[in-house]
């Protein structure tokens, strides 16, 4: 895997959020995982929450193609076609920003470029980012299709994945989420029971 | 350990305050009794933990408690949904400044503000509020859970009357030899005490162990042994320095007041003693018993039959006890005060006479001459304006003090008198009882430190705290003492109330401790001489 490995380009773009499509069809990041756009003046930081594959026209829905294949790969065998006519696209929530060297955790001033390029994070600038808990509180408060505890969930775990202690990572989040969460208990216990190891 | 314990969440001066305890300190460390410092804005704090208690910020935690099996999930909730609390009450308060570093730790007049660290108290913090071993002060033991000595100045105590309390076997007699090793050693003061069980002198006993060493084994030049029972001293193998005879014509009127209770007398009787006591005068006891009955009494003496027969049958008791004597042929007190004078502490042994009778009255009659003594000097030095003619100051120990002390007598006992007149005349009391409860509250309001181990009688603990700023705190602080070698001290001599551990007393090391080289070469020395 490259170091910055690009994921896709930014085709709708808000001060909360961006969606990007990918280059290849079904190779969007997976969910929770921390991606980002802009340049070095000033790059955005979100957290992939949901992702969708559809047919490019909207008008225009898929038809079941597999009556005579034998396998699911066959039908793109035989149908070449199809991956330009389907388009996979992802979501981002927009959790933090960098300017020159500084990141924040809180959102940007301005919202991302169309056919900006998404670009995954290294680990290394996951344990960066990991070091303060802030964007918890925007992924909690923000208005997703997908539940916010499953969000949190996922990103904190794919977050630990680059630390070298999991454990201790993982519980300093939870000491985080459970301030956060003192009025929710449920809420709470559903995420660290999605968490722990 | 100078970790952070936690932050000042709430509280007021009146109550104390709220500490909300960090994650990484264990409510299970904690405990009452102990020693922190708040470290405010401007000022730093010193305080006791008075209580613990958990907390939750949100109640449905207690109702529906989440899996703390797992290991993962009870250590995210560990201080953050459930953490520990403590109630800190602050006593004193030093400035950040150099003049108030100068001043030293004073009392609290405000809280430290909110979210301020609160940390356990180090060696440093022990020593700027109590001060280090010097001329002055004196190790008396280890701040709870601290490795720390604590020092008691004891000029300052012994300047006002003392009480140790607690419960019977929780370690009063050893708390009281530290404390009389202490005088001795570091005070101008000298002690005069009634040693009812013979503890103090010679040797004393301890719980399932080899007998401890007593003052005079420690302190051979500085401690005179004075007995009732001289055959009992010398059984045990103790040298004494004299012998103390009591005469009948050295008992007066109110020596007898005072065993009203104890001889099982009437008010009218103890009325007629004085009536006698006028006629007779000084020979009175010995006159009164040779009276064969009510009509034998002289013109003028108006005395029931039933009365003089209660009072004879009294009288009677107190003739038995085997150091009284028609004459005494030796004059107790004056030996005892040239001791005194000499700067010699005296501990008078009761030997076999453990009654109560005999220890009240001994202890009453010495007692009231030589505070009439102490007075007529400071009288004559005030006169004469030199206070170089002012006797030593003096400490009267005496143990059971509720027999002396209480509502009924404290008014007629000298003990009584020395109490409520603190130190005017040279002469203080250290008052060593079980039962506080028994004594005058009064006399107790007047007592400048005390020192008290468990007590668990809640009338107990309230006679010892009344009056006391804070006595809430302290009450929690005082019932959770361990049964053996803790105590709690407040008063005078403390800047601050603080639960200790008395240092060590009967082991080889620790008479070392006690008693330098230096006294022994005194003695070589005197040997010479």
């Amino acid at each position: 895997m490259a170091e910055v490995q690009r994921v896709g380009e930014v085709i709708e773009a808000s001060t909360t959020g961006f969606t990007a499509q990918c280059y290849e069809l079904y190779q969007m990041p997976p969910l929770g995982s921390l991606v980002k756009t802009g340049d070095s003046a000033a790059e955005l930081y979100g957290i992939v929450y949901n992702a969708t594959t559809a047919s490019l026209e909207p008008g225009r829905r898929p038809i079941a193609r597999g009556k005579d294949e034998d396998s699911e790969e066959a039908i793109y065998r035989s149908s070449p076609q199809l991956a330009k006519l389907l388009r996979s696209e992802f979501e981002v929530l927009v959790v933090g920003h960098k300017e020159g060297d500084r990141l924040y955790q809180h959102l940007p001033p301005q919202p991302a470029r169309i056919h900006g390029f998404v670009y995954q994070c290294s680990p290394d600038e996951l344990k960066d980012f990991g070091k303060s808990f802030d964007f918890l509180n925007i992924i909690l408060n923000a208005h997703l299709p997908v539940p916010g505890e499953e969000l949190v969930a996922a990103s904190l775990r794919r977050m630990s994945q680059a630390h070298d202690d999991r454990r201790a990572f993982l519980v300093a989040a939870g000491k985080e989420l459970a301030i956060l969460l003192s009025g929710n208990l449920n809420q709470l216990n559903t995420i660290l029971g999605r968490i722990k190891l | 350990m100078t970790e952070r314990l936690g932050i000042v969440v709430s509280g007021s001066l009146n109550k104390g305050v709220e500490v909300r305890l960090d994650s990484s300190a264990s409510i299970e460390d904690m405990a009452v009794g102990r020693f922190v410092t708040i470290e405010g804005e401007k000022r730093r704090f010193f305080g006791m933990i008075t209580d613990v208690s958990l907390g939750m910020t949100d109640q449905r935690l207690s109702l529906t408690p989440p899996d703390v099996s797992d290991p993962f999930i009870a250590e995210v909730l560990a201080g953050t949904s459930t953490f520990g609390m403590l109630h800190v009450s602050p006593n004193l308060v030093i400035g950040g400044d150099a003049t108030a570093i100068l001043e030293g730790p004073q009392p609290v007049k405000t809280i430290p503000s909110h979210f301020s660290a609160v940390k356990l108290s180090t060696q440093e913090d022990v020593e700027l509020v109590f001060g280090t071993e010097d001329e002055k002060r004196f190790f008396i033991g280890n701040p709870l859970d601290m490795e720390v000595k604590l020092c008691l100045n004891l000029e300052e105590l012994v300047k006002r009357s003392n009480g140790i309390f607690g419960k019977s076997g929780t370690g009063k007699t050893f708390l009281t030899r530290i404390l009389l090793i202490g005088m001795l050693q570091k005070s101008q003061a000298v002690n005069l005490v009634f040693d009812m069980h013979n503890e103090y002198g010679w040797a004393g006993t301890r719980e399932g162990g080899p007998p401890v060493k007593g003052l005079k084994q420690l302190f051979q030049s500085r401690v005179a042994v004075f007995t009732l029972d001289e055959e009992n001293s010398r059984h045990r193998g103790v040298s004494t320095d004299g012998v103390v005879r009591i005469g009948y014509d050295e008992i007066e009127p109110d020596d007898i007041a005072l065993l009203r209770q104890t001889l099982n007398l009437t008010d009218l009787a103890v009325e007629a003693v004085h009536q006698l006591f006028r006629k007779f005068g000084k020979n009175w006891i010995q006159d009164t018993l040779d009276l064969k009955g009510a009509e034998e009494l002289p013109e003028g003496l108006n005395i029931h039959e039933g009365t003089l027969l209660n009072l004879q049958r009294g009288l009677a008791t107190i003739r038995r006890l085997p150091f009284i004597e028609p004459h005494s042929p030796v004059n107790a007190v004056k030996a005892i005060l040239e001791h005194l004078d000499r700067g010699i502490n005296v501990v008078l042994e009761f030997g076999r006479y453990r009654d109560i009778t005999a220890y009240v009255l001994v202890a009453n009659m010495l007692s009231r001459r030589i505070y009439d003594q102490y007075q007529s000097r400071v009288e004559k030095a005030d006169a004469a304006a030199k206070e170089s003619l002012k006797p030593r100051p003096l400490v009267i120990t005496i143990e059971e003090a509720h027999k002396f002390l209480n509502p009924e007598v404290a008014g007629q006992t000298i003990f009584g008198k020395i109490a409520r007149e603190m130190r005017k005349y040279n002469v203080t009391l250290l008052v060593i009882d079980q039962r506080p409860s028994g004594i005058d509250s009064e006399v107790m309001s007047q007592m400048g430190t005390k020192i008290t181990c468990l007590l668990d009688n809640d009338r107990d603990i309230d006679s010892v705290l009344a009056g006391v700023s804070g006595r809430n705190e302290l009450k929690s602080v005082l019932a959770k003492l361990a049964a053996k070698q803790q105590a709690l001290i407040f008063g005078h001599a403390v800047p601050m109330p603080v639960a200790f551990q008395p240092r060590e007393y009967g082991s080889a090391q620790s008479y070392r401790d006690f008693a330098p080289q230096k006294d022994a070469e005194e003695a070589i020395e005197k040997l010479w001489d």
